[in-house]
């Protein structure tokens, strides 16, 4: 076996692991909103989650990619010496994965994309040098974490205050989320489908004029809204719940459009996240393949079959226990409130997803739930587990650098 | 893997519930006034043993309740409404149970009488003070709608009209002690002073219940006021 091949099998093979890793336990964030509200059961949830999972990172998680797989780091200086970017790429997985598998064990809130652009930096400044890494390219990454939870909660706040002053402040609740749920929908359908189309097509070798564009984004949100009508108009009024709580029906309406925003959240979570786990094995095969550290080169689409499958794999053996008891703790969410947290959360992620930023997608949700809960939507938020969640990257970033540090030297002992 | 969950943990436990469960514990302990003073007009101690030790359990159930409360909610909670006003709801509304415990356990303690001539009026007055225990209740079960609604629009209507409700039968109530106390003044001399002193004392008291229920609907008023 030469040297190449290899690289490719170790690479895909340490790329598989991180994205089982993801399908474990980092689906399960993007999940447990919508069966935590009871929009969804356990077993729809595991496969709204595999299906929408699957096609977020397939045709929309290119972008994100190509950041991690030539953003961070400057290849241009290693072009004489291609072996050390190898190497540090299999590294940055080996240790971003031991460290998530450490994290989720002792509980800590970690996310996947902080270890591994922690890790990438790592290895780059110190196996590398300084000069290695794009650090203008870094800011802007670190800038978007701190910017997208705040689009997200802004957005959460505009969409569930509509929604108070829409239907639930009103004298016919129910009456009136029958009439403007299907236009949540249509909404979710309509942006996610439009920067899908706008950013992330063109990895699968399609590409569309702007009015096709608009135009197809039009048909799918209409799709969608009239499909969730058609649902709304079955539910019947359960007086008996009712009574109990005078907004139990309409929640039920909001239900349907929780399942709406479900797929969204698992497109858009696909389509930020798997890049974390394939990035870097694109990297080493595009170098392994030509043998030169190639900048030019999309990401080939087996790759990004290969992080879809993998999430999937990982949600089908551990996800689905993580998701029920992610679930079974977010009881006091209703739908009404998780849409809107979902849609903004989205949103946001499918947007930084086209511009190709690799962002938290567990932080950018928990900034929407806090939009929501500005708008005096949640009951009871804990700030300081909020403040840990926040924080957690501070940590996360040298522990991955660390990490990282340490493999690249001692692959490079072995290999090199 | 790992049990503790961090989104999971985002969301903490709503207190709606346990405050509504709370109102419902206090008012069924002032609930079992009415039988209470049953009891004492029929010169039955026997029974009215039983309703007093009913209302202890309940009043201690509902300490135990209000403990619970303020146990889960942490300064870093951050909740739609102000952490202080909710405090200061389960604190009015426990002050409704205490006071029928203190009613129950003066009565008892000195074995009082009623006057026959008052009694039809006593019973009435402790059953229009109860109403009021009542009305409270009901307006504090309309939060879980309240925060559902986001505070605004039309349950905020439907809140404010049962606290206006409230306000009535309070109002009943002191039209109600009026009249009783004038009775008793009439009584008075034919009556041991100590005893009347009492008595007065239990009309106030009772009348406090009502106060305290009225006082909930103003706490629920001040939280919609935001």
């Amino acid at each position: 076996m030469d040297q190449a091949t290899l690289y490719i099998i170790l690479a895909a093979a340490f790329g598989l692991f991180m994205a089982w890793g993801i399908g474990a336990n980092d689906v399960a964030n993007a999940m447990a909103t919508s069966v935590g509200s009871k929009a969804l059961t356990l077993k729809q949830a595991v496969v709204v989650a595999a299906v929408f999972e699957f096609a977020g990172a397939v045709l929309a998680g290119g972008e994100v990619t190509s950041t991690i797989r030539k953003g961070i780091v400057d290849a241009g200086l290693l072009s004489d010496t291609p072996e050390k970017l190898v190497f540090g790429m299999l590294s940055a997985l080996l240790a971003a994965g031991l460290w998530l598998l450490i994290a989720s064990r002792k509980g800590w809130p970690v996310s996947t994309t902080h270890s591994i652009v922690g890790a990438i930096v790592g290895f780059a400044a110190v196996g590398i040098g300084m000069d290695a890494v794009q650090w203008d390219k870094v800011g802007a990454i670190v800038g978007s974490w701190i910017v997208t939870p705040l689009i997200a909660g802004m957005i959460a706040y505009v969409i569930f205050t509509s929604v108070q002053k829409l239907i639930l402040e009103r004298d016919d609740p129910l009456a009136r989320a029958r009439r403007y749920v299907p236009m949540y929908m249509f909404l979710a359908g309509f942006t996610i489908t439009l920067v899908t189309i706008f950013k992330g097509l063109k990895h699968v070798g399609i590409r569309l004029e702007t009015a096709e564009a608009y135009g197809a984004a039009i048909a799918v949100g209409i799709v969608i809204a009239l499909v969730g009508k058609y649902f709304i108009s079955k539910i019947e009024v359960d007086e008996e719940a009712n009574r109990e709580f005078h907004f139990a029906t309409v929640e039920r309406v909001f239900g349907v459009l929780m399942v709406v925003t479900a797929c969204a959240m698992a497109f858009a979570h696909g389509s930020n996240d798997v890049a974390n786990a394939i990035g870097p094995v694109a990297a080493v095969v595009s170098i392994a393949q030509s043998g030169l550290v190639d900048q030019k080169a999309t990401v080939s689409i087996w790759i990004l079959l290969l992080g879809g499958g993998g999430i999937v794999v990982g949600l089908a053996t551990f996800g689905r226990h993580v998701i029920r008891t992610v679930g079974e703790g977010i009881t006091h969410l209703t739908p009404s409130r998780g849409f809107a947290a979902e849609l903004a959360a989205a949103t946001t992620i499918v947007v930084a997803s086209g511009t190709g930023m690799p962002i938290s997608t567990t932080q950018t949700l928990v900034g929407a739930v806090l939009g929501v809960g500005l708008a005096r939507g949640i009951a009871a938020i804990n700030l300081s587990v909020v403040r840990n969640i926040f924080m957690s990257w501070v940590i996360t970033v040298p522990a991955g650098a660390v990490l990282a540090v340490i493999f690249f030297f001692i692959l490079n002992a072995i290999l090199g | 893997m790992a049990t503790k969950n961090m989104l999971a943990s985002v969301f903490g436990r709503s207190p709606v519930r346990p405050l509504q469960q709370h109102m419902g514990k206090v008012a069924a302990c002032a609930n079992e006034l009415g039988s209470f003073f049953e009891a004492v007009s029929a010169g039955d101690w026997a029974k009215a043993d039983e309703a007093r030790s009913r209302v202890k359990l309940l009043e201690d159930e509902a300490d135990a309740m209000k403990t619970e409360i303020r146990l889960n909610l942490p300064k870093s909670l951050f909740m739609p409404v102000a952490r202080a006003d909710l405090l200061d709801l389960v604190r009015v509304q426990d002050k409704i149970a205490n006071k029928a415990k203190d009613i129950t356990g003066l009565m008892k303690g000195r074995k009082m009488v009623l006057p026959e001539s008052l009694r039809d009026l006593f019973n009435s007055y402790v059953a229009q003070s109860v109403a009021a225990v009542h009305q409270a209740d009901k307006t504090v079960n309309e939060l879980d709608e309240l925060f559902e609604s986001g505070f605004g629009g039309k349950e905020a209507d439907i809140v404010e009209g049962m606290i206006r409700e409230l306000d009535a039968v309070e109002k009943e109530t002191d039209k109600l002690q009026v009249e009783l106390r004038r009775k008793l003044f009439e009584l008075e001399d034919t009556l041991k002073p100590v005893d009347v002193m009492f008595l007065y004392r239990i009309i106030d008291w009772i009348g406090d219940v009502a106060d305290h229920a009225q006082r909930v609907g103003a706490r629920l008023h001040l939280l919609l006021a935001r």
